[in-house]
């Protein structure tokens, strides 16, 4: 990592921590928009750090841009920068308009259909998108559709589409997009070389793998520093044998999360290592399911509550695993690839990650 | 934030070329070894392979030229370890001398010791064992009760040291035992000896295991005399050194490669067209496998730089020995098969000695509970 990359990360984490309050996770969480919090996030380039320098943006190295995800999973930033990353990166790299603002892109499952249909000197599009993130707030959605089995970049605007609104356990917009829109040539584009739903569907679990390596340290800090502060017997829970076995559990998972997401980082692009990201999604997803119980356990009573900051987190950890592709779905990639390599080229297949 | 850091593992382009040199060696060398010799994995013992290996350079990798001869870098060291694993080379004879005594001795050793040590170790010719556990210490390392003596030119040590792996075919153990003040002084007064096994007054006894493997032992001392030249390190500051010892016993691919011919010979029955659950399983344990290797490498990548990753190990042995202990479970679901002990069905013969050895990949080298307290105190609550 760079030191340019260091210091964002540094000025990332810190505007995170600084505006993402534990009012503000609760106004989220009930659907308020945070103007102010995006506006810096704006500001401080965080938005077009996947976006080339070219097209306007910071250009950063993908590992490098996809720590931010990371960083934001660990504060629950309740605002879509990671789908403004993956989005801005599409559409750039079809050579679209980055439009301004926060951006989404329709996640590449196998009921979001689009109908994309030559008209004229333009296109039409038709179909329903499923479950896209934060589409209420977005400027515009990218979004791949099919043309004669060439996946094509589609850049929507508001005005192209309705929606309702539908969220995640965590109260992040989650909407249902009804397409039927006409769209200028300027607007659709090839996807890039190799490029297709799966890749889409791909870069997608990647970054929720990065979101989920953030939470699970952050339900880490928050256990072991509960651990230490609540006394039960005359002395601190953490005290306690079995508490800490739990916790060396919790911290065992939050490490193979961040191994993990690692991976996905590194697979990240135009052409992303499909098994890596897979086995990334997985991974991120078990620890994920593990690390919220334990967090739980530790915290008794009080983290059950609404007023406790506990459930900000568990309840994205739960809704990110099952997003872009739940574990059983990756995992079916993962073992095929290995029935395909057959017993004498498991190893060197696993080596290869 | 609390999480335990694990920097991203070096690459070295060095590392993968030697990697394609030793799968081809150990395609050659162990072409004739059937599955349920390979499930025995870093437990399989035969010291003409040791001396093969030692022959191509890959025995003491790392050590300097003087003692050695190879100043290969840990992550060449470390591709060579999983590259044997994953084949179920048998590099029992010299894995203990390779792994951590060399090193210790390497690193506390007099000069004499080294000398006449460790070329012999390099040349896979000398075998080394642990002389930690004792009846009544396990986990309690610090309870031990061997004691050494001072007398004349050296010590007189009496007592008994239990589950010595190999202990019956070594030539050398390293001792920790008690060489002063009392066992209320739980680590004060207690040291490392370089033992000779052949010195008079030492009785192995092998102990068979519930696998069926007489792998380790019951060594009693009475009256042996070990000089004073045999002292590792300072006496007195066996404590420290031990734990020193643990962090490389600890740090390794032999912590979560134990099962993988299992794995192997799994993916062998599926065929090329696994059921849906049979994807889901194995993709499971594949990515669980390709995360660990990660994290893995990073605990090599923090050796070379000569860090301490003695937290690190332990995280890793954890998670590390609990895939090698899912793996017969998912053999399990998948394939309606009985183990069964030399069955000629290598699938049904090496699923009953991996479900049969099981139990110890959380016992040996420290046990899972022992592993976690450790990590535990890593996040600041002991
Ligand atoms: C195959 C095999 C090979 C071995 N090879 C060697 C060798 O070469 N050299 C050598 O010196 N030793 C060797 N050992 C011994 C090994 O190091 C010990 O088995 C291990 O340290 C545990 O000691 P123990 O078996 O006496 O169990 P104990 O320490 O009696 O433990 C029994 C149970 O109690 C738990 N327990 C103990 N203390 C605590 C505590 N404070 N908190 C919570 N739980 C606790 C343990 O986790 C375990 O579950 C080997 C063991 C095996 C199985």
């Amino acid at each position: 990592m760079s030191d340019t990359t260091t210091i964002l990360h540094d000025t990332a984490n810190r505007l995170f921590a600084d505006t993402v309050s534990a009012s503000e996770l609760a106004r989220a969480a009930e659907g308020a928009w945070l103007p102010a919090q995006w506006q810096q996030l704006e500001e401080l380039g965080l938005t077009t750090a996947l976006v080339p320098e070219d097209a306007g943006g910071a250009g950063l190295e993908p590992a490098d841009a996809l720590g931010l995800v990371r960083l934001a999973g660990y504060h629950g930033l309740p605002l879509p920068l990671a789908e403004t990353l993956l989005a801005g990166w599409l559409l750039a790299h079809a050579g679209l308009p980055v439009l301004e603002g926060p951006l989404t892109i329709a996640p590449a499952r196998t009921d979001n259909e689009l109908r994309l249909e030559r008209t004229g000197n333009g296109w039409r599009l038709r179909g329903e998108l499923d479950r896209v993130p934060w589409a209420r707030h977005a400027a515009a959605i990218a979004a791949l559709a099919d043309h004669d089995g060439q996946p094509l970049v589609c850049l929507l605007t508001p005005d192209g589409y309705t929606l309702d609104q539908a969220v995640n356990l965590a109260g992040e917009p989650r909407d249902t997009v009804q397409v039927n829109c006409a769209l200028q040539n300027a607007h659709v584009a090839p996807a890039p070389e190799g490029f297709g739903p799966q890749q889409l569907q791909a870069a997608g679990a990647a970054l929720r793998a990065l979101a989920m390596a953030g939470a699970i340290d952050r339900v880490l800090t928050m256990s072991v520093n509960y651990a230490n502060e609540r006394k039960q017997f005359g002395r601190p829970i953490g005290k306690f044998q079995a508490v800490q076995q739990n916790l060396a559990v919790l911290a065992s998972q939050a490490a193979a999360a961040g191994a993990a997401s690692d991976i996905a980082a590194e697979a990240f692009g135009a052409a992303p290592d499909l098994l890596a990201i897979a086995v990334a999604k997985v991974r991120t997803g078990e620890a994920a399911g593990s690390a919220a119980g334990i967090a739980h356990q530790v915290h008794g009573a009080i983290g059950f509550t609404e007023e406790h900051s506990l459930h900000f987190f568990t309840k994205r950890l739960w809704s990110w695993r099952d997003e872009f592709g739940r574990e059983a779905e990756w995992n079916r990639l993962v073992g095929q690839q290995a029935a395909d390599a057959g017993a004498d080229g498991l190893w060197p297949l696993i080596a290869s990650v | 934030m609390l999480s335990i850091p694990f920097p991203k593992p070096p690459t070295s382009d060095a590392a993968e070329a030697l990697r394609h040199e030793v799968r081809a060696f150990l395609r050659e060398t162990l072409a004739d070894r059937p599955p349920a010799e390979r499930a025995l994995s870093w437990t399989g013992y035969d010291a003409d392979f040791s001396r093969a290996l030692a022959r191509k350079g890959w025995i003491a990798m790392t050590w300097p030229k003087e003692y050695g001869e190879h100043e290969r870098s840990a992550l060449e060291r470390y591709v060579v370890l999983e590259e044997l694993l994953a084949a179920g080379a048998p590099v029992s004879a010299h894995w203990i001398a390779d792994r951590q005594s060399g090193p210790l001795l390497l690193r506390y050793g007099t000069e004499e010791q080294r000398r006449e040590i460790l070329p012999r170790i390099a040349a896979g010719e000398c075998y080394f064992c642990i002389g930690m556990s004792e009846p009544d210490s396990g986990s309690d390392l610090a309870g031990a009760r061997t004691r050494a003596t001072p007398v004349e030119g050296g010590f007189r040590v009496n007592g008994t040291k239990l589950w010595t792996t190999n202990g019956h075919r070594a030539h050398y153990m390293i001792l920790f035992c008690r060489t002063g003040g009392n066992t209320e002084d739980r680590h004060g007064g207690t040291s490392q000896l370089l033992v000779d096994l052949s010195s008079p007054g030492i009785t192995i006894r092998p102990i068979r295991d519930m696998s069926g493997l007489e792998d380790f032992n019951e060594i009693v001392f009475q009256d042996v005399f070990v000089p004073e030249s045999a002292v590792i390190g300072e006496l007195g500051k066996g404590w420290d050194q031990v734990m020193g010892e643990l962090a490389y016993e600890r740090s390794g691919p032999d912590r979560w490669l134990s099962s993988f011919a299992l794995l192997a010979e799994l993916n062998r029955h599926l065929g090329s067209r696994p059921s849906e659950r049979a994807q889901e399983l194995l993709g499971r344990i594949t990515a669980h496998l390709v995360v660990l290797r990660r994290l893995s490498r990073s605990v090599a990548g923090m050796l070379e730089r000569g860090e301490n990753p003695a937290l690190q190990a332990s995280l890793v042995k954890d998670l590390g020995t609990g895939v090698e202990q899912e793996i017969p479970e998912i053999v399990r679901q998948l394939v309606d098969i009985e183990a069964a002990p030399g069955s000629g069905d290598q699938l049904s013969a090496v699923l009953a000695h991996t479900l049969m050895y099981a139990p110890a990949f959380s016992l040996r080298g420290g046990t899972r509970e022992i592993l976690r307290g450790i990590i535990a105190r890593g996040l600041g609550l002991r």
